[in-house]
């Protein structure tokens, strides 16, 4: 499949797989890249010591292109850029607010910037800083999301980043959702809950069972009173932050009961961990391993698109 | 249209908020609840209205509608 994104990026099919912290370690994004989508490293909490071995362990396990996910809020945020550099990652991705010059910086070292946006004002926003892809993340997604749909997000972002191309992301875990987002305007798309049900993904199995699991309706969106909605599956960590919101606990409170809960969700504490996963967790059936999600979605695609010219018979 | 109204009315607008509450001191964040996206619509916003740039650096330094007030008429004056 030859389009903008894969020429861009240097790698086979348009499909990438969502930066997830603690979740998209090595094995994972090595077996992203290795089958032609993009591996992405979720730097999240990393010291920028960790995080360097987790990009020598992937370089150790592919040649092809590979990214990180920078979350811009991250305490070790500084440390991660200097590790990036020197390990000339040559593809990054920025959550949790506006990278700004960040972009400059990165295009200098010969890294390409791809920002992860929740709305159309950053998108126009980051025209400026000369970024050559953008991904578009509607609130389906897992972990810290924003509050517009992808359904209403990516068209929107398409027209004003025009002729930019864009990457669509929250609530994809299969072609149908693929074929959808490129109608769309997309010409690419980012997945991770569906690659976090892969054989190579490192986390504890109880958590990739507890998204096989999960049905339509098992994700809750908390946290939004104190400004940072989180998106997970619902347990006993998210009856208790229920709890806390509807009696207008503070802030502080709310955001202690959530510290360090992702990490223990991926040691195997599904219960007590916050199991961050998007709302399209119900469609997800099966671990399989990371050749086969790509391969089934790239044919899932194909045969979408090719049923949708009857759609158009008289 | 004075600086200040104009800047009172692209708030009330994008927040969604009373025109009273609009008082220079108001804190986007604090007191009139944006959070960090509406704060970028808001810049956006400013930006057309008064047909400046106004660069990320800057954009971090207006918290409050005084502040904002006070650097776009430092940038049309």
């Amino acid at each position: 499949m030859r389009g903008r994104v894969t020429e861009i990026l240097g790698i086979k099919y348009p499909i990438l797989q969502g930066g997830m912290a603690w979740v998209s370690t090595a094995p994972l994004v090595a077996a992203v890249s290795e089958a032609g989508g993009l591996g992405i490293i979720g730097a999240g909490g990393m010291t920028g010591e960790k995080l360097r071995e987790e990009i020598k362990r992937t370089k150790s396990l592919t040649g092809q292109p590979f990214g990180v996910n920078l979350m811009l809020l991250s305490t070790y945020i500084k440390e991660q850029i200097e590790v990036v550099k020197e390990e000339k990652v040559p593809i990054v991705t920025t959550g949790a607010g506006n990278p700004g010059e960040l972009v400059e910086e990165f295009a200098r070292e010969g890294i390409l910037t791809i920002p992860v946006v929740a709305s159309v004002a950053l998108a126009k926003r980051l025209l400026r800083r000369g970024i050559k892809l953008i991904i578009a993340e509607g609130m389906e997604a897992g972990g810290h999301i924003g509050e517009t749909t992808t359904m209403c997000l990516v068209p929107q972002i398409v027209d004003a980043v025009s002729p930019l191309p864009v990457i669509a992301a929250g609530g994809i875990a299969d072609g149908r959702g693929m074929a959808a987002c490129f109608a769309l305007g997309a010409e690419g798309v980012q997945m991770g809950t569906r690659f976090v049900c892969t054989e190579e993904c490192e986390v504890h199995h109880l958590y990739k069972e507890a998204i096989v699991k999960a049905q339509d309706r098992s994700t809750i969106v908390t946290g939004t009173t104190t400004g940072h909605p989180v998106r997970c599956l619902r347990n006993r960590l998210t009856r208790q932050f229920e709890e806390l919101e509807a009696r207008r606990a503070p802030v502080e409170e709310i955001e202690a009961l959530g510290s360090g809960r992702l990490r223990e969700a991926v040691c195997g504490n599904v219960e007590e961990g916050s199991v961050m996963s998007g709302q399209i967790a119900g469609l997800i059936k099966d671990i399989k391993p990371v050749q086969q999600v790509i391969e089934d979605i790239i044919r899932e695609f194909k045969e979408t698109v090719k049923k949708l010219p009857q759609a158009v018979e008289d | 249209m004075d600086i200040f109204s104009k800047v009172k009315e692209i708030v009330v607008d994008q927040l969604g908020v009373d025109g009273e509450d609009v008082a220079p001191d108001a804190s986007f964040i604090d007191d009139l609840g944006a959070d960090s996206l509406d704060i970028v619509e808001l810049i956006m916003a400013f930006e057309e209205e008064f047909d400046i740039e106004i660069p990320d650096e800057d954009a971090e330094k207006i918290t409050t509608v005084g502040e904002a007030v006070e650097y776009i008429e430092s940038k049309v004056g």
